[in-house]
């Protein structure tokens, strides 16, 4: 039973923000698919942490997972339609069965596959087997780490997860992961804690590497900023604590024009757990699917066809503000 | 009685203090951009050092504007926590250092 893709997408827009189309409009632009360079895979919504900016809701009691069979057809898919880059996103990809499967089946099928951790999941001694397959394949690890601040990272990704977030990353290390001259990526992803924009990414890329270095000897290779995207458990946070409006405003107030070109729903297919497709990983979130018609990854010849439409909503301005998501 | 001096909206007004007198306000706002200007310091710790200016001087408007700018500029909380207790301990500082006045002065006139 698909309910991901069953789900009925949200009334957009908020009164009083412009809708994200006719902000487009305005600077005579249109959101159109290029050619697709990126699969990724949302393997599912099962996590061990429930962070409150998640806009997939995902969490201990989400059950939804990428089935072995759905896996198959992925990576049949894959195999079709080669990318330049795989990723692998959740929920908590680790706690996916069949996944090491998953990651040695899909390596060779791209020049480069990146797998998305929140860490805590990682650490845990039954991830072992993973960490060594994604050793032995060269994936890219991207790790969730919002602040090196522990109240604020706690506030966002639940308690004791500083420890956790820690540990993993300092095993990391000890692996060669972000270790420089072991050609074993670990990049960093920083969300704000909160309903405000994300800090410069230059400037917080060498305050993080000063940070971890001094508290706890810990490197990476690259960090990369992310607005919050106003969905999913996110966005009943804005509504309850009263900053919708307000973060809306600012998202649309700092609408970029000259990050359209470059959105990564451009160049990416996304995969729900269940095996449908999505021009991103939000659109997965509110069910509205590629080119507006459910379509299941088995079904794909090749990838989908260039300058087809992108179906959009409000929380896209998460995407367009200031420097732009990608 | 729930009005109050203080409208947090009127900090989005703050322009409107060039009416009547452009010149100077114009002058003003440059001199401010250019304060906050990345310099020798960095956005980040001008931020910082005008949050807690803002405590010292104990103004809401810009209280709340510098929380905002030094949470997206990148600090955190233990950072912006810190920042504020150097404005305080500057201010119980000047206080106790002027209470040697007090006490030069009692002296002048105590046996
Ligand atoms: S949320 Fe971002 S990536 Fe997704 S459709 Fe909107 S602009 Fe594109």
């Amino acid at each position: 039973m698909d309910q991901q893709s069953n789900r009925q997408p949200q009334a957009f827009p908020e009164p009083g923000i412009d809708d994200f189309g006719a902000t487009l409009a305005k600077h005579g632009l249109t959101l159109t698919r290029a050619s697709s360079r990126a699969l990724q895979i949302n393997v599912g919504l099962l996590c061990d942490l429930a962070c409150r900016h998640c806009h997939l809701e995902a969490g201990p009691s989400r059950h939804e997972v990428m089935t072995r069979e759905t896996m198959a057809e992925v990576i049949a898919y894959a195999g079709r339609a080669r990318f330049e880059q795989i990723d692998i996103t959740g929920g908590a990809p680790e706690l996916v069965p069949h996944i090491e499967w998953l990651l040695t089946e899909l390596a060779p099928l791209a020049p480069r596959v990146l797998f998305r951790t929140n860490l805590s999941a990682l650490g845990r001694p039954e991830s072992r087997a993973l960490v060594e397959v994604l050793r032995q394949q060269r994936c890219v690890i991207v790790a969730s780490f919002p602040s090196c601040n522990t109240g604020q990272a706690e506030s966002q990704r639940g308690i004791d997860y500083m420890g956790k977030g820690v540990a993993t990353l300092k095993m990391l290390n000890q692996l060669g992961f972000g270790v420089d001259g072991n050609n074993l990526e670990l990049d960093l992803v920083v969300n704000p804690t909160g309903a405000f924009l994300p800090p410069a990414q230059c400037q917080t890329e060498q305050k993080f590497r000063q940070d971890l270095l001094r508290k706890h000897g810990i490197v990476f290779s690259h960090l990369y900023t992310f607005a919050n995207v106003p969905l999913g458990r996110f966005r009943h946070w804005l509504e309850s604590s009263g900053n919708l409006e307000n973060y809306l405003k600012k998202l649309a107030g700092s609408f970029n024009p000259a990050t359209v070109q470059g959105l990564m729903c451009r160049s990416l297919v996304s995969v729900s757990w269940d095996g449908y497709l999505f021009d991103c990983d939000f659109n997965l979130a509110i069910g509205q699917p590629l080119e507006g018609r459910k379509r299941h990854v088995a079904e794909m010849a090749g990838h989908p066809p260039i300058g087809i439409p992108i179906p959009t909503g409000d929380y896209c301005y998460a995407c367009t503000a200031g420097s732009g998501f990608t | 009685m729930t009005t109050s001096y203080y409208e947090p909206q009127d900090l989005e007004r703050f322009a409107e203090i060039g009416k009547d007198a452009p010149e100077l306000a114009r002058k003003f706002f440059d001199y401010y951009g250019a304060v906050f200007a990345e310099g020798e310091l960095t956005g980040r710790e001008k931020a910082l050092i005008a949050l807690a200016v803002a405590h010292a001087i104990q103004c809401p408007y810009c209280i709340d504007a510098y929380t905002t700018s030094c949470l997206e500029k990148g600090s955190n909380l233990g950072e912006m926590t810190e920042a504020v207790h150097v404005a305080n301990a500057i201010r119980g500082g000047a206080s106790l250092v002027h209470g040697i006045q007090m006490r030069k002065a009692a002296e002048k006139l105590s046996l």
